[in-house]
């Protein structure tokens, strides 16, 4: 677990001086002690200095959460999580805990860095080296910014959206995501450490990429990302996050919340690249990864489209979903998901048809090898006012191996008879007549296997951003390593 | 659950025990089984939507109720005759009443050699033995199943079919299920047992049928064993009364080289389960899970699947069909779950459903669960309502509308009932999906 | 030095053996053809060469330039230069020509030890093929073999041979399902590759095909041996008397 170097200023700086708003318990240490009560939550409001407000509706978020139960109806099997034996407030890593130049990092971390074609400056930074503060990815966010502001649009962290546009991160946090969502958003709308803040105003296009690749992996940032994206009328915007920074502590728990709000004929386009550390071979260690990513097509004629390709994670139970208000609204999700070794996957989307000729499309690709576990989880929902609402999904699933499982758990449920539904799902395997002709032609068999993969997916990765893609092919090639032969 | 809906089955638990008026109550076996089933219903009580399982059947309405124990009825039914699907000159005939055998209304007398039927009360008195060793026995995950054990509690009679190895019987065996409640609401347990013998083949046709009333509930619970090499067709034709409450679980299992061929037609019925869980255990096992629906008013009917593919070489196909009118409501969930090294199975499934009326709707929830990379399995669903291209063309052609709209939903359901094999009963199938449009209310 | 030599080869699948004992020797720029019935081992013969799991190598040898292959596995063997047009060319949804063949050309060029083309080159080197054998380019941009009719499957198995070029192909039944148009195009195809340095086996049941591309030897193959062999002759001799004369059925 780790913190910004912003909030290593803080901390030192808080634990310097007396509390404020009434901070009950005494906490000499950088960190406040394990576990979770209002007080540690209030330990985290003070230090991020957050108003009042914001502290108010992370207890009552708090208070809510004490009253659910961790959720079992997944598909994957974990220990059960003892949420008072984990810090809620990263002991900020001093510099000297860090490892100090490559050398000191794991070979194999390193190795996959370099299948990735990663520079030896980011492979620092991704490995939470101690770097010079000239590649502090704040700074590179600044210059973005300036251009940016040009146009009115915000991009900032969620803990500078509070102090600086406290009345939209009022009017939006919690409106797609209530605090009370479910297990994980309600205990991530209570601890929440950071996460991004876009804000596009009407009728501007976002003129560049938006991403969190850098800045998320470069500062470390704890497990409890808060995002919020809002697109005014007519504006657009493609926002990408690469979760490409593996982990290399044992079964940590990263519960973010996505919320996206798209207005009259907005556009958000979202796309992951997910590739947390998955654990070893043995299934030892990795990320639980229990994210909670829900857009609102508030407006007529507004899209919102996900794509996602998760290769990593221990676990991962994740449906970013869409909820169609607007009538002619537009929900995407086009998702890869590989799991192989022990890694255990339960994703999905949900497509909530609430406005007339509303349309979504599901694509789905799920890749299971060595004795991992895969499950798609859907579901399309079409109420009676969704008068020409229209859902296509397409799931498709491949198996590497007979030690794996892949499984496909659709829920359809249509109550509007001017509605069109349609569900084709798939299950196969490379076949040993691919392999042989793809060999035949000099091709070796890992090779041949990444590539009738990245074929097997190809809808799915022509959706990503052109320098996304090319990565996520090479995720591909390099997550199924030793699946075959 | 409410535990006032679990308190009339326990207290006529209690007095039926007690006055030891079960048949073969003096058996153990069935003793336990009655009381593990009693034991196990209690702890389940009756499922509510949070149940997986049952997400989208809601069973207030039946929980509302208070079900008398149907009792054996001499009385007159009022009947001209018995009602039946293929005619009364043709096939073999088994008559139950409220779940209890009626000899006198059966015509079993020209059964070839090699057929057994008998009642299971019968069974229980002249062979105890087969029973013993097959009730409960061939029947597996019902543990989670709480009407699996509220009929294990309340069981007094059934159908009992076993077809002898290599025997073959050519003419259909038709069971009518006859649901009679005039006074009060009734309720009652009937629980089968067919086995099909080595390289044996068997066509069994159910009919439910209603008259009267009151409500019913009609809990059936079938075990089926299909022997190597066996085939068995097993066709069935729910029209119960709007009254009626019908649920229907069924374990069957399907050796190897053996075909199990099932097709369910849903009419009737207030609300309807159908529950079948099929297992291919041997190689070379074939089954085919086929079934329609027609709901209107409030109807609700519920088909939820399942098909375990356990070993290597085994093979199925599952075709749902239905048409929902008024605010008929219907809910499709079948699951498709390949064992590990259940290698080269081949499963496909598909579920389509149109929504004739703005309040119908349809749930669906078609699952993959597999363990076995070299398989060939899907499953497709649509839902939505008729295609107006069609539609149009034929309107152009001068057919009126409700005319041309029957026709297209007529040809959209003929598709899965065209999957009967025998042709007599095809058609008796579509006589009855005809007759079901020719009643609509649109 | 001969480019295939193949000795006394034995080969089985699942205990049947098929291949009997075959013996074939080809010279640098030879076309050879292999003619003969169903089931005489035509197929497997292009199997066994090429390393295909299945089937059982119990005797004899096949030496490409001196070395033994049978040990190689499949991509070492396209890499040293041995290239089969398949009866049957599969379908990968998703992955297009152009990826494949880049795929494959490099893998071959680094299996030699020789640099990789960059995205540049080698589309310069795939279009400059394309138009060698008047194949639209815009076939590169579609998956391999996906919805290809039988003849397009045929053409883009002689340009894979013209992006990656072998020393010997090995051409098996190429002329299955197609008409007369089309055989004669693929032909020209191969016709085009010909040369000084690339040999051929071309396996067919028909002579049709070696009216198109006309062998420097044909061999009659029945019951996994070579029973006879001549020149191009041979193969109209056969076709007018059908393998009956080597105790097998008439051709149909």
């Amino acid at each position: 677990m780790g913190a910004t170097a912003e909030t290593v200023e803080q901390v030192q700086e808080v634990t310097g001086q007396k509390y404020k708003y009434g901070f009950v318990t005494e906490i000499d240490e950088e960190r406040p002690p394990k576990g979770l009560n209002e007080d540690i939550i209030r330990f985290i409001s003070q230090k991020k200095e957050e108003p009042e407000w914001m502290l108010e509706w992370r207890l009552k978020a708090y208070r809510h959460w004490l009253t659910m139960k961790h959720p079992s109806w997944q598909k994957c099997s974990i220990p059960p999580i003892d949420f008072q034996d984990a810090y809620y407030y990263a002991a900020p890593k001093q510099d000297k805990d860090r490892p100090q130049s490559l050398d000191d990092v794991d070979p194999k971390l390193l190795e996959t860095y370099e299948k990735l074609g990663i520079p030896l400056q980011e492979q620092e930074m991704l490995a939470g080296v101690a770097v010079d503060a000239v590649f502090d990815s704040v700074s590179v966010a600044t210059t973005y910014k300036a251009k940016l502001e040009e146009q009115g649009i915000i991009f900032c962290s969620m803990s500078e959206a509070i102090h600086n546009h406290p009345d939209l991160v009022k009017q939006y946090l919690g409106s797609v995501v209530p605090y009370s969502d479910n297990f994980f958003a309600t205990l991530n709308s209570a601890v929440f450490t950071d996460g991004s803040f876009v804000y596009i105003p009407k009728g501007v296009k976002c003129p560049m990429e938006l991403s969190t690749y850098f800045r998320i992996n470069a500062e470390n940032t704890g497990q409890f990302e808060r995002t919020l994206i809002i697109a005014e009328e007519g504006s657009s915007v493609s926002y990408l996050e690469g979760c490409t920074a593996p982990q290399r502590d044992e079964n940590q728990l990263h519960a973010a919340v996505v919320e996206l709000v798209a207005l009259d004929n907005a556009e958000i386009k979202y796309s992951t690249v997910q590739n947390w550390f998955p654990g070893d071979e043995n299934g030892v260690g990795g990320i639980y990864n229990f994210v909670t990513k829900r857009g609102a097509c508030r407006g007529d004629n507004s899209k919102i489209a996900w794509t996602q390709v998760e290769t990593g994670s221990a676990v991962t139970w994740k449906y970013p979903s869409c909820i169609l208000q607007g009538d002619n609204s537009v929900g995407e999700f086009y998702s890869i998901a590989i799991t192989n070794n022990y890694q255990q996957a339960d994703t999905g989307t949900k497509m909530i048809h609430l406005g007339k000729n509303t349309k979504s499309r599901i694509v789905s690709k799920g890749i299971s090898a060595g004795h991992a576990d895969q499950t798609y989880r859907g579901l399309v929902r079409v109420s009676p006012k969704a008068d020409g609402a229209h859902n296509f999904t397409q799931c498709d699933s491949l198996l590497i191996g007979d030690t794996c499982g892949a499984h496909t758990v659709p829920y359809i449920e249509s109550r509007n008879n001017q509605a069109r539904v349609e569900h084709e799902a798939t299950t196969s395997k490379i076949s040993e007549d691919q392999l042989f002709y793809c060999r035949q032609r000099g091709i070796s068999e890992e090779d041949a296997v990444a590539l009738v993969v990245n074929g097997f997916c190809r809808e799915v990765l022509q959706q990503l951003p052109m320098e996304f893609a090319v990565e996520a092919q090479k995720l591909v090639g390099i997550s199924l390593e030793g699946s075959v032969g | 659950m409410s535990e006032s809906a679990l308190q009339p089955f326990h207290e006529q638990y209690t007095a039926l025990t007690n006055a030891g008026s079960l048949p073969g109550s003096a058996l153990p076996w069935l003793s336990n089984l009655r009381e593990r089933g009693m034991t196990r219903f209690d702890e389940l009580g009756f499922p509510t939507p949070r149940v997986e399982k049952w997400k989208y059947t809601n069973l207030r309405a039946l929980e509302r109720q208070v079900f008398h124990p149907a009792t054996t009825m001499t009385a007159s039914l009022g009947l001209d005759r018995v009602p039946t699907l293929i005619g009364e000159q043709a096939g073999h005939r088994a008559v139950f009443v409220n779940g209890r055998f009626r000899a006198e209304m059966s015509s079993l007398g020209r059964l070839p050699k090699g057929a057994k039927v008998m009642s299971f009360a019968q069974a229980l008195e002249a062979e105890p033995n087969l029973l013993a060793e097959e009730i409960d026995q061939i029947a597996e995950g019902q543990d989670e199943q709480p009407f699996y054990h509220l009929n294990c509690a309340f069981m007094q009679d059934g159908l009992v079919l076993h077809v002898e190895e290599g025997a073959k019987i050519e003419e259909p065996i038709e069971v009518v299920y006859l649901a009679a409640a005039d006074d009060e609401s009734l309720a009652y347990h009937p629980r089968h047992l067919i086995v099909a013998g080595k390289n044996s083949e068997a066509t069994l046709v159910e009919h439910h049928v209603g008259i009267g009333e009151a409500n019913t509930l009609a809990n059936h619970v079938t075990e089926i064993r299909v022997e190597p090499g066996a085939k068995l067709h097993h066709y069935k034709l729910n029209a119960e009364t709007d009254a009626a409450f019908h649920v229907s679980t069924l374990h069957a299992r399907v050796q190897e080289n053996a075909f199990y061929d099932s097709f369910t037609l849903t009419t009737g019925g207030q609300l309807s389960r159908n529950e079948p869980h099929v297992k291919l255990e041997g190689s070379f096992a074939d089954a085919r899970l086929n079934g329609a629906y027609l709901q209107r008013g409030k109807q609700h009917c519920d088909n939820t699947t399942l098909i375990e593919h356990a070993v290597p070489d085994t093979h199925c196909r599952e075709i749902f069909k239905g048409a929902l009118e008024g605010k008929g409501r219907a809910v499709f969930a079948g699951k498709l779950h390949v064992y590990p090294d259940a290698q080269r199975t081949d499963g496909n499934q598909l579920s389509r459903c149109l929504l004739l009326s703005n309040q119908a709707e349809i749930d669906t929830k078609p699952e993959l669960e597999i363990y076995a990379d070299d398989v060939v399995c899907s499953h497709g669903c649509t839902a939505g309502e008729l295609e107006k291209d069609p539609l149009f063309y034929l309107r152009s052609r001068g057919i009126p509308f409700p005319v041309a709209r029957r026709m297209m939903v007529e040809s959209f359901l003929a598709e899965v009932v065209q999957e009967i094999t025998t042709e007599d009963l095809r058609q008796a199938f579509l006589d009855r999906v005809t007759d079901w449009l020719s009643r609509s209310e649109q | 030095m001969a480019m295939l030599e193949i000795k006394d080869l034995r080969a089985e699948i699942e205990g049947t053996e098929i291949l009997k004992g075959l013996n074939l020797s080809m010279d640098p720029g030879e076309v050879h053809a292999i003619m003969g019935p169903n089931g005489s081992g035509k197929s497997t013969l292009a199997h066994v060469l090429t390393g295909r799991d299945g089937y059982e190598v119990t005797g004899g040898d096949a030496l490409f330039q001196g070395q033994s292959i049978l040990e190689m596995e499949p991509e070492e063997r396209a890499a040293v230069g041995l290239f089969l047009a398949f009866q049957y060319p599969v379908e990968i949804p998703g992955v297009t020509m152009t990826t494949f063949l880049k795929e494959a050309v490099n893998s071959i060029r680094k299996a030699r030890g020789e640099d990789e083309l960059d995205a540049m080159k080698f589309t310069k080197q795939l279009r400059e093929r394309c138009k060698l054998l008047n194949i639209p380019e815009d076939m590169m941009r579609r998956s391999v073999n996906t919805g290809f009719s039988g003849g397009e499957k045929k053409r883009a198995e002689v340009l894979q041979m013209a992006a990656l070029e072998p020393k010997l192909a090995v051409l098996d039944e190429t002329d299955s399902g197609l008409d007369i148009d089309a055989l004669k195009t693929v032909a020209d195809g191969v016709n085009r590759l010909r040369s000084p340095e690339r040999s051929m086996l071309v396996i067919t049941h028909y002579q049709r095909l070696l009216n198109y591309i006309v062998p420097d030897h044909v061999h009659v193959m029945v019951k996994g041996q070579i029973v006879k062999s001549g020149g191009k002759d041979l193969a109209h001799e056969l076709e007018a008397e059908g393998y009956a004369q080597f105790g097998e059925e008439k051709a149909a």
